[in-house]
């Protein structure tokens, strides 16, 4: 079999699952969490510096930029023009050009605004950025990412720290369908099943924080995921067998002893 | 002493200081932080030769975790 490679854009991956370093008790939780999943890109969040707490220490200091990728997100902005301050910003930190978007329209559901999601896609695109998109899962808005030069989709399963899991799966399908560029599942996935399902259905990566960071064992659960996204990667690769609506026996009828 | 914004703190600082003599003052990392002054981002390149002046406004921002 030719070797099953993950690029996005010009960065190659050798895992298909990404994670995210939210929500972990500490950050050698984190560190541990990331390491047991095998993924070799982060996502990560930009906030103020708390300036006058001199020992507080740094998630740079537990993930290494050089080896993992770091995926400057946008998460807590509503609108177009926080999202392009955070994201120049992170640029401007890190040097890197690959981004997670992600515009929420709503508090209480953190749905994304895809109005001001693709005009931001558009403004991000020209000043050169590798704009990774958080979006809902209508293929219409998936198309119109793809066209204005997202370098992948990122439909949500479910709301964002819900864990419900794929509640859309034909809008999903449609979306893998007709698009050329990377498909990763972000947010929702509950458990590591649910990555499977992803997988198995021809999604190229999925996107998981809190099914890992909230469950009981974040460091456990973090290498279940690894296992989950090969398992539904390999399963899809693979292809499945035909559904039968009657039993097929397994064992050969031929000299059954009478 | 001139009077500037750091992260919506207001704080004194030396006359003349640079933005790279603020991260030096609040033992800051250069090459772990980013730096926005009045809304504009100011490069790495640029940070020693950035002075600032009374009402300024620093926004010092850095990676944490996030989903």
């Amino acid at each position: 079999m030719k070797k099953d490679k993950f690029k996005i854009d010009n960065i190659n991956l050798k895992s298909r699952l990404i994670v995210g370093t939210g929500k972990y008790k500490n950050l050698s939780e984190t560190a541990k969490a990331v390491k047991a999943s095998g993924a070799n890109m982060v996502t990560v969040a930009v906030r103020r510096v708390n300036v006058l707490d001199k020992k507080k220490p740094l998630l740079m200091d537990y993930i290494n930029p050089k080896k993992i990728h770091y995926l400057p997100n946008t998460a807590g902005c509503f609108n177009s023009e926080d999202a392009l301050r955070t994201l120049r910003l992170a640029r401007e930190m890190g040097g890197w050009k690959m981004v997670k978007l992600e515009i929420l329209g709503d508090k209480k559901t953190l749905y994304p605004d895809m109005i001001e999601t693709i005009k931001s896609t558009k403004v991000l695109v020209k000043e050169g950025f590798k704009v990774l998109v958080y979006c809902t899962d209508d293929p219409l808005q998936a198309k119109k990412l793809e066209d204005n030069g997202a370098s992948a989709i990122m439909p949500l399963a479910a709301p964002i720290g819900s864990g419900l899991g794929i509640h859309n799966k034909l809008n999903i399908s449609l979306i893998i369908k007709q698009s050329k560029i990377p498909v990763i599942i972000d947010a929702g996935i509950g458990t590591a099943s649910d990555a499977t399902i992803a997988m198995e259905m021809g999604c190229d990566g999925v996107l998981i924080n809190s099914a890992i960071a909230m469950s009981k064992n974040p460091i456990l659960m973090a290498e279940a995921f690894k296992n989950a996204v090969i398992a539904g990667r390999e399963s899809f690769l693979a292809g499945r067998m035909k559904k039968n609506s009657f039993a097929v026996a397994s064992s050969p009828k031929k000299g059954i002893i009478s | 002493m001139a009077k500037i914004q750091i992260n919506g703190k207001k704080v004194s600082i030396e006359n003349r200081a640079s933005v790279f003599d603020i991260l030096k003052k609040y033992k800051l990392n250069s090459s772990k932080v980013a730096i926005e002054l009045n809304g504009i981002i100011v490069p790495r390149s640029l940070q020693k030769k950035k002075k600032l002046k009374n009402n300024d406004k620093i926004e010092v921002v850095q990676f944490i975790g996030g989903g």
